[in-house]
């Protein structure tokens, strides 16, 4: 049976630790799911008053959709963001975190990280709806757009997985990736289009210059740029730059998949 | 199915000392290169075969390479050279109730584990009374399990483990936890796995296991196969060589009470001729020597001595007190002897817990508990079917009719 086959014959187990990751998350608080949702408003509310009141970001109005609120502007941004980055803060404490499991028992250990990855991918899911429902209330009707919004999940799904299958090993071997990787977060989070708009960065930049080109490279870039396509602008994003995104995503995942598979050989006694 | 359910050929595994306790990216920018460390092979070239049906041990002192061995087919630790193979179903009982959640019921518990060990959800919800049952935890397995008592999450651990219904079941010496009660019923249904066929590999270091459940054995040293072959046989070879450089086992470093106004330094065997020895057998002349070293005079002490076979099972507990044997005070330094002779301890390996206490023993000066240690090793009465002790009877056939 190859390792693939392997994984895949363990669906079972892979739902029942996602569902544990959901658990544990939220078991125990009284209002469970509403702690993350409000924390997700109150990040709203405090970036929408500091960028958009204080340092005056001005968001594009939508085309064609004609909206113009900054708060959709950057929730369509920040939400792929906060699965990225929650995806993989959680990756690399998945196997760590389970040590005990990885030192006692057998099973593909992907699952782990899949399951992790997943969980989060859930609490996404949720938001995205409500962000979807809300924009019903300015007239954005993103419904539409379903089939294309959950092939893009589906993309971004496949790159965040790859990126956390290779962090979730590096991180048995090296403890203080973490910390490295909250560094890299942060300076992932301000070079992408989030809290202020594309047209701000080609203002400084000419077109042609390097500094363009890499900024472009930046797959976060071309995700948070083609959710605000579907849910903001209520457009296809560019085809070139989703077919971009699927090779990127395509070949992270891959790669994940084969620098986990080298870094698993040792990895129940580096625990 | 083709070949014994366990090959396993010329398996090698290296393990990595590293200099640091923790390799981090920052360490590694600092020394601008990889992390130093020492290699050693934790097992080296070991081949064997357990077919099908058998229960197999493997034996060894600490750090032998058995319980890398067991993780390898277990799939947990990957061979750095050889390969092995386990045909069929495998469950390892490594560590009971690996992976439970804490905050999750017994019951989400149940499905979680059994689904990690590889059960489906229709398999587990078929046989949930049962594994809820054996555990003795109906009452209980709705609450969390951080609720539970140690006892409880262990049993309901090997409860689901033992569910998995294995063709091939790996176990590392998990058994000895628990009550009385469940121990029995786990070695019950290890036994009955045992009877259906099913072939077993046990981790131990207890002789008694060894002899009494299982078929064959390896007995491994310093990650080399030192003999495999028929269970009896490789005890008696281990038991013959392994163990004689092993007075006090630093593992079994039990917990030690009392004043310290008598300290107990060591407890050590002598022979008929004086000689103090490491290498007993069954009906040789002993003696038990406890060394002492009072740091004031202590009138009319008591010592005694207790003595264990490896599962914790008390074969006797004389004193002096029960003995009528006095002196009036003891001061400094001295030794204390019980005689034995012939000593009826079958081959094994012992625990021995020595204690001085007051004239009325209700006053501990020193106890060290589970302290110390030797093996008997066979000699006549030769008896090979079991036990702890020999009766040293003889034997009147009336072969008239």
């Amino acid at each position: 049976m190859t390792k693939l086959q392997e994984i895949t014959s363990r669906r079972e187990l892979f739902v029942n630790l996602t569902l544990r990751e959901l658990r544990g998350k939220y078991k125990r608080s009284a209002l469970g799911w509403l702690w993350s949702l409000l924390n997700r408003l109150t990040t709203m509310l405090l970036f929408s008053f500091v960028f958009r009141y204080f340092l005056r970001v001005d968001p594009p109005v939508g085309d064609p959709s004609g909206l113009h609120f900054f708060a959709f502007f950057l929730m369509c941004g920040l939400l792929p963001f906060n699965f990225l980055s929650q995806s993989l803060t959680g990756g690399m404490a998945s196997l760590i975190g389970n040590a005990n499991l990885v030192k006692k028992t057998y099973f593909p250990r992907e699952i782990l990280v899949a399951a992790n990855t997943a969980s989060w991918l859930v609490s996404f899911l949720i938001e995205l709806s409500l962000l979807a429902v809300a924009l019903l209330f300015v007239g954005n009707v993103a419904f539409v757009w379903l089939p294309a919004i959950l092939m893009l999940i589906v993309i971004q799904t496949m790159f965040v997985g790859g990126l956390a299958l290779m962090l979730s090993a590096a991180a048995v071997y090296f403890r203080d990736l973490e910390h490295l990787v909250g560094i890299v977060m942060q300076a992932w989070f301000y070079t992408a289009p989030i809290v202020y708009p594309i047209s701000y960065v080609t203002n400084q930049v000419k077109k042609d210059s390097i500094w363009w080109t890499i900024y472009n490279l930046n797959p976060l870039t071309r995700f948070v740029e083609a959710y605000r396509d579907f849910f903001y602008n209520l457009r296809w994003p560019p085809a070139d730059q989703l077919a971009y995104i699927v090779v990127v995503s395509v070949i992270t995942l891959i790669a994940g998949y084969l620098v986990f598979g080298r870094l698993e050989g040792r990895m129940a006694e580096e625990l | 199915m083709s070949g014994p359910p366990i090959e396993v050929n010329n398996v090698s595994k290296r393990f990595r000392l590293y200099h640091e306790r923790n390799q981090s990216v920052k360490a590694m920018v600092m020394r601008g290169g990889r992390a130093r460390y020492d290699e050693f092979w934790a097992l080296d070239d070991v081949s064997f075969e357990v077919s099908q049906g058998t229960t197999f041990a493997l034996v060894g002192e600490n750090g032998s390479g058995k319980s890398t061995m067991l993780k390898c087919l277990a799939r947990i630790l990957r061979p750095d050279k050889g390969s092995l193979e386990v045909r069929g179903k495998m469950s390892a009982l490594l560590e009971l109730g690996a992976g439970f959640h804490p905050e999750l019921s017994g019951r989400e518990n149940v499905f979680l584990n059994g689904s990690i060990l590889g059960l489906s959800k229709k398999q587990l919800e078929s046989r949930f009374d049962e594994i809820v049952e054996f555990a003795g935890l109906e009452r209980f397995i709705d609450m969390p399990v951080k609720n539970y008592s140690s006892g409880m999450y262990v049993r309901l651990g090997f409860s689901v483990a033992i569910n998995v219904d294995p063709e091939v079941l790996l176990v590392d010496e998990v058994l000895a936890v628990g009550d009385e009660q469940f121990q029995r019923k786990c070695l019950e249904r290890v036994a009955e796995l045992r009877e259906s066929g099913k072939t077993i590999v046990v981790v131990t270091h207890s002789l008694a296991t060894v002899r009494n459940l299982c078929d064959e054995a390896a007995w491994l040293e310093h990650g080399v196969v030192r003999k495999v072959g028929p269970a009896g046989e490789v005890a008696d070879a281990y038991l013959g060589e392994a163990h004689v450089d092993r007075e006090v086992d630093e593992k079994s470093h039990g917990t030690r009470w009392g004043t310290g106004d008598v300290r107990l330094t060591g407890v050590e065997l002598v022979d008929a001729r004086g000689q103090v020895t490491e290498n007993v057998h069954t009906g040789d002349a002993v003696s038990f020597r406890l060394h002492y070293e009072a740091a004031r005079p202590i009138p009319r002490p008591v010592f005694g001595l207790g003595v264990y076979t490896a599962e914790g099972v008390q074969v006797t507990g004389p004193n002096t007190r029960q003995a009528d044997v006095w002196v009036d005070k003891i001061e400094g330094a001295g030794t204390v002897d019980l005689r034995v002779d012939p000593l009826l301890l079958l081959p094994g390996s012992y625990i021995i817990s020595a204690a001085v206490t007051d004239e009325t023993i209700s006053h501990t000066f020193d106890h060290r508990h589970r302290a110390f240690h030797f093996d008997v090793q066979p000699g006549t009465p030769h008896e090979t079917f079991g036990g702890v002790i020999s009766f040293n009877g003889r034997w009147a056939v009336d072969g008239r009719g």
